[in-house]
Parts: structure tokens; C-alpha cells; sequence
């Protein structure tokens, strides 16, 4: 079994221990950490936007993407010695989402954590990037609460019988009561 | 008076130094760019050379004060105060991203102010996507704060921005005075930036943090703020003593090289590279050329869209269009466009700062205009989302811009 445990900044600790817990021993396993190149891009575009404006480069260049693979390198290594287990190391750069997705091609599955509001259960549990790897990982998903999962009542209760649906109806449908609202 | 033919060819002209000042094409500078233009423009006789040279002397002390900025701004590089703000901005987050973001606030807000927006674009911004790498937080909002902030918070002093230095002379504003009718519109800038940008990335800051170990306390280069301290000092009782502003930054950017020279950590070669003579004869040539637009009818168009009341409408009314063109070429044309019309009184004048300081905020890269260029010219800038950064500038700009105008206006009543 392939396994693919991707870890971001925040949940990396709770990614970690819940895939030593959940993953097979025999499981091959992957770290991966994406970092996004967007700040990068928005630093290096605003420099271009003062125009006509080149100043020398500093003595001792700390490059902006010098900077990240060093951060990215330095987690994977500390989750890797969290983990225990022998693991395979990745990192890459650029949008996060689909970076994860295409790491996933060949995995069995992948281990990722849930990375939005943590207070109640729903959908905002989950930032867009992790939405959108879910929507498309090319294979099984594990996906962990970063701590222990919120409980049962802080879903919102359901409306009343009788009261506003809780989503509108798609538009065109036929009505609720079956009558076509243009028929007869 | 308008002239046709000459205002075509000097309109090219502009188009064709600016296109190349975005696309900075390797085999010409824009410099070699606006040089050429502004001799071609003397050649063909769209501009005299009597023309050219009024251009080139009003614009000479201002380019003089330019240079004895970035001087400075190196300096404070060199003697690591960048640096040590990333080491307080970390100290003082503990952790916590939302709070980095506060920090990143003062910090850009203060040294765009103190050190005009280049050195908070190019010398803070590194430090802050550092200082965010380490402490394993989402360097988003905060590389996006510095992007925003050094337009935003460039309101406050002449020196904050290249575009407050061309006005400051047609303002006929003292520099204390300048920022005292500056000090609230820059603060209400700045407060709505907070109020989106806590809002707009609220998901990347509120995330629980697990603290890591408290960085070293940082070790500010006294000598360096010293020196700062005292040109301010210089700036704001400039008018008192009697002396000009730019003499005091000549001052500053001396006494922060001088020790650097003796003890040769610094050659004068690095030194000439660091006031940025490209830079410099740049922004003269497109002195000239708009200049050259200006009096061959440029102006007459302008005069014929732009208020010059200091009506609370007529200021709205400047702030906006000037934002407006900012964005149709960049703020810097702009401001030589718009600057000579609007100096009827201070009012326009700062309306008119407003307008092409905080208008460029509608894109990271300075005007929509250099995006539409980049984006056709295929330069990268692949991997952001267009319709984010656009409506992170829908949601602060025309806040921002009738925020700081209403508050310029109140401050022009007193």
C-alpha cells in the first residue's frame, strides 16, 4: 500500500500521529509538503511594479524561494522523525491544490487534515485547497480531524417542517406539490 | 495650445518608454528608453530645448532628494535594521499569525512612511516572508500587507513616495505641514487595509498555532536609527530654520555612509549602484516627455476632466480620477500628468496623492494597466488567481480613497 501524508505548517503534528495510528505497518509511506509560490509571485510582482526601478541585489542573496525550500525541508524532516517509520520525503512548489493532486496519481491513499474552522462540524471545515484535493485526489482520501472532531450539536439544528428549505430548490425543477407551475 | 502632430509623437513616445519599462525587455533599459524619447522629442521640436531644460531643472532637486532616500535605504540594509525588524516582528507575534500581521502592519506602515514604499518592496518584503517561513505560517497575508501598505501608508511625508516628492514643491506646503494634512487620511488608509485584510484572509490567521521558541532579542543598529532620527528631526523643522528638506537627506544619506567608507564595507562603486542612476535619468526623461504631452495639449485634456476646487465633491472627484489614472498607465506618468493642473491649492494637490498613491493598490503590480501588459506579455504571474488580488483591491480601494479624501478635507477646515 502507497500511502501519500500530506502535512501543512499548522496540522503537521496531528497529521503525523493520526497516519502512525491509521497506516498499515507495511505501508510505503510518502511525506509531502507543498509550498504555495503565490507569495512569491505577489513579492516579485510588486518589485516590478515600481518601475524602472532595479536595485543592486544585496550582498548575500537570500532568494525568497531559498528561503521557503529550506522551511519546507526542515518540516518534512522533523515529521519524518515524528513519525518514526521510514518515509519517503517530497516537496514541491506551486499551487498547493494541484501540486497535491498530481502527487496522489500514483498513492493507494492519502492522509490529509481537515484545514478550516475547527470549532463545529460542517462544511467550512475545509479550506478550498483541501476542498478542491478532495474533489479530485485520483484515489482514496483519509481525512483526519487536526484535534479531537467537534461534537454533534454544533450542527445547526434542521429547520422547521414547514419552514425555508434549507437551500433553495435548483431552478426549473417542478414544484414541491408536483404541479408544473406553468401547466394547466 | 494644442498641436496634434506633436502631441501624437509625444504620446508614442510615452507609450513606447512605458511598454518598455514593463516588459524590460534585455537590450534596452528603460532608462537608454526615456533618454532616447526625450531627445527625440527635442529633435523632431515637440518640446524646445528651453522646454526640456525647465523640465529637467524643476524636476533636478526632487531627483537629488530621490537619490539621498535610496542612499539611506540601503544603508539601513547594510547595517542590518531590516533584519532586526524581522527579529522583532517574530519576537513580538509569538506565534500567533494574526499578530504577525499586526506587526507587519507598523513595521510596513513605518518604514514606507520613514523610507518611502520601494524600501518596504524591496528590503522589508524579504524579511517578512522570512520572518513567516520560520515561524511555519502562511506568508499570504502578510507579503500581500507589504504589497498594499507601501502604497497605502506612503500618504504621510513627502519622502514616503516618489509621487509626494514630484508634488511637494507644487503643494507650497511645508514638510510639517504636509504631514500634519496627511496624518489621518494615511491612518484611515491604513485602518480600512485592516479591517479587509483581517477580514479577506481571516481563514490564514486564525489558525491555532503551536508557539516555537522565542527568537534572541534583536539588536538594533543605533547608529543607523540615530541617523534616521535626526534627518526627520531635519524635515520637520526644515521650513523653521530655513533650509531645504533634500539638504537634510543629503545630511543623512553622508553621515550613514561615511563610517561604512572608511571602514570599507562599502566601495563607492556599490554606492553609486545603490542611488540607482538608471533609476534617476529614467525618471527625467519621462519628466521631459510629459512635459513635452503636457504643453502640446495633454494638459488642456486633463484641465478639461479634472475639478480644481477644494470642494469636499471636487477632492472626491480628483482622488478618484487620479486613482483612475493611475491605473490607466502608472502613477508615476500620472502624477507628472496630473500634478501641474491640480496645483491650484493643497487640497487638489494631496486629493491628487490620494488618488495615484492608493489607486495602484487595485493590482500587486502597480497599475491594472502593467497587469493587462504582463498578462498578454505571458511574464509568469501564472500561479496567482487574478480575481483574488482584484478583489482584495475592489474591497480597499474606493474605501480607502473616499476614507483618507474625507479626512484630508476635515484636516484642510482647521
Amino acid at each position: 500500500m502507497r500511502a501519500l501524508v500530506w502535512i501543512i505548517e499548522d496540522t503537521w503534528q496531528a497529521t503525523i500521529d493520526d497516519a502512525d495510528a491509521l497506516l498499515p505497518s507495511e505501508a510505503e509511506i510518502t511525506l509531502l509538503h507543498v509550498a504555495s509560490t503565490e507569495p512569491e509571485t505577489v513579492a516579485r510582482a510588486a518589485r516590478r511594479g515600481l518601475l524602472g526601478r532595479h536595485p543592486p541585489p544585496p550582498p548575500a542573496p537570500q532568494e525568497l524561494q531559498t528561503i521557503s525550500d529550506q522551511a519546507a525541508r526542515e518540516l518534512l524532516t522533523e515529521a519524518r522523525a515524528r513519525l518514526g517509520r521510514s518515509a519517503t520525503l517530497q516537496a514541491r512548489r506551486g499551487r498547493v491544490e494541484r501540486e497535491v493532486v498530481a502527487a496522489a496519481e500514483h498513492a493507494d491513499v492519502l492522509v490529509l487534515a481537515r484545514d478550516g474552522d475547527r470549532e463545529r462540524l460542517g462544511p467550512r471545515s475545509l479550506g478550498p485547497a483541501t476542498r478542491f484535493v478532495i474533489d479530485h485526489a485520483p484515489c482514496q482520501v483519509l481525512l483526519i480531524w487536526p484535534d479531537i472532531a467537534p461534537e454533534l450539536r454544533t450542527i445547526p439544528p434542521p429547520p422547521p417542517p414547514g419552514g425555508p428549505a434549507p437551500h433553495p430548490p435548483p431552478r426549473k425543477s417542478p414544484r414541491p406539490d408536483g404541479r408544473n407551475p406553468q401547466g394547466p | 495650445m494644442t498641436d496634434g502632430p506633436s502631441l501624437a509623437v509625444a504620446l508614442v513616445v510615452l507609450a513606447v518608454t512605458l511598454a518598455v519599462a514593463v516588459a524590460s525587455p534585455p537590450y534596452v533599459s528603460e532608462a537608454v528608453a526615456a533618454g532616447a524619447g526625450a531627445v527625440l522629442l527635442v529633435v523632431v521640436g515637440a518640446i524646445g530645448l528651453s522646454g526640456a531644460g525647465d523640465a529637467l531643472r524643476a524636476l533636478g532637486p526632487t531627483v537629488g532628494f530621490l537619490a539621498a532616500m535610496l542612499v539611506i535605504a540601503e544603508g539601513c540594509r547594510r547595517d542590518g535594521l531590516f533584519d532586526a525588524m524581522g527579529v522583532v516582528m517574530a519576537r513580538g507575534s509569538a506565534g500567533s499569525p494574526r499578530r504577525l500581521l499586526a506587526f507587519v502592519f507598523v513595521t510596513a506602515a513605518a518604514i514606507t512612511a520613514v523610507l518611502s514604499l520601494d524600501a518596504t518592496i524591496v528590503l522589508l518584503t524579504p524579511v517578512v516572508f522570512a520572518t513567516a517561513a520560520r515561524m511555519r505560517s502562511s506568508a499570504k497575508p502578510q507579503v500581500y500587507a507589504c504589497a498594499h501598505l507601501a502604497n497605502s501608508a506612503s500618504l504621510l511625508l513627502p519622502v514616503s513616495n516618489l509621487t509626494n516628492l514630484l508634488a511637494f514643491h507644487a503643494s507650497h506646503l511645508s514638510f510639517l505641514r504636509f504631514a500634519a494634512l496627511m496624518v489621518l487620511p494615511t491612518a484611515a488608509a491604513v485602518g480600512v487595509e485592516w479591517l479587509v485584510f483581517t477580514r479577506f484572509f481571516a481563514e490564514d490567521l486564525t489558525r491555532p498555532r503551536h508557539t516555537s521558541t522565542r527568537p534572541a532579542r534583536p539588536e538594533l543598529p543605533r547608529f543607523t536609527v540615530g541617523v534616521l532620527g535626526f534627518t526627520l528631526a531635519g524635515f520637520a523643522l526644515s521650513s523653521v530654520v530655513g533650509i531645504a528638506p533634500v539638504w537634510f537627506a543629503v545630511a543623512g544619506a553622508v553621515a550613514i555612509t561615511l563610517p561604512a567608507l572608511t571602514r570599507k564595507t562599502v566601495t563607492p562603486i556599490a554606492l553609486a549602484r545603490a542611488a540607482e542612476p538608471g533609476f534617476l535619468i529614467f525618471v527625467l526623461g519621462l519628466g521631459v516627455i510629459v512635459q513635452a504631452a503636457s504643453a502640446n495639449g495633454l494638459d488642456t485634456a486633463v484641465r478639461a476632466v479634472l475639478p480644481t476646487g477644494g470642494s469636499l465633491p471636487d477632492l472626491l472627484a480628483i482622488a478618484g480620477l487620479s486613482a483612475v489614472f493611475a491605473n490607466l498607465v502608472n502613477n508615476l506618468p500620472a502624477t507628472l500628468m496630473l500634478i501641474p493642473v491640480a496645483a491650484t491649492g493643497a487640497g487638489p494637490v494631496l486629493a491628487t496623492l490620494i488618488g495615484v498613491n492608493l489607486g495602484p493598490n487595485l493590482t500587486y503590480v502597480g497599475s491594472l494597466a502593467t497587469l493587462l501588459w504582463r498578462r498578454v506579455l505571458r511574464a509568469e504571474d501564472t500561479d496567482v488567481d487574478p480575481r483574488e488580488f482584484l478583489r482584495l483591491g475592489a474591497l480597499t480601494v474606493p474605501a480607502g480613497l473616499v476614507a483618507a479624501t474625507v479626512l484630508l478635507w476635515l484636516a484642510l477646515q482647521v
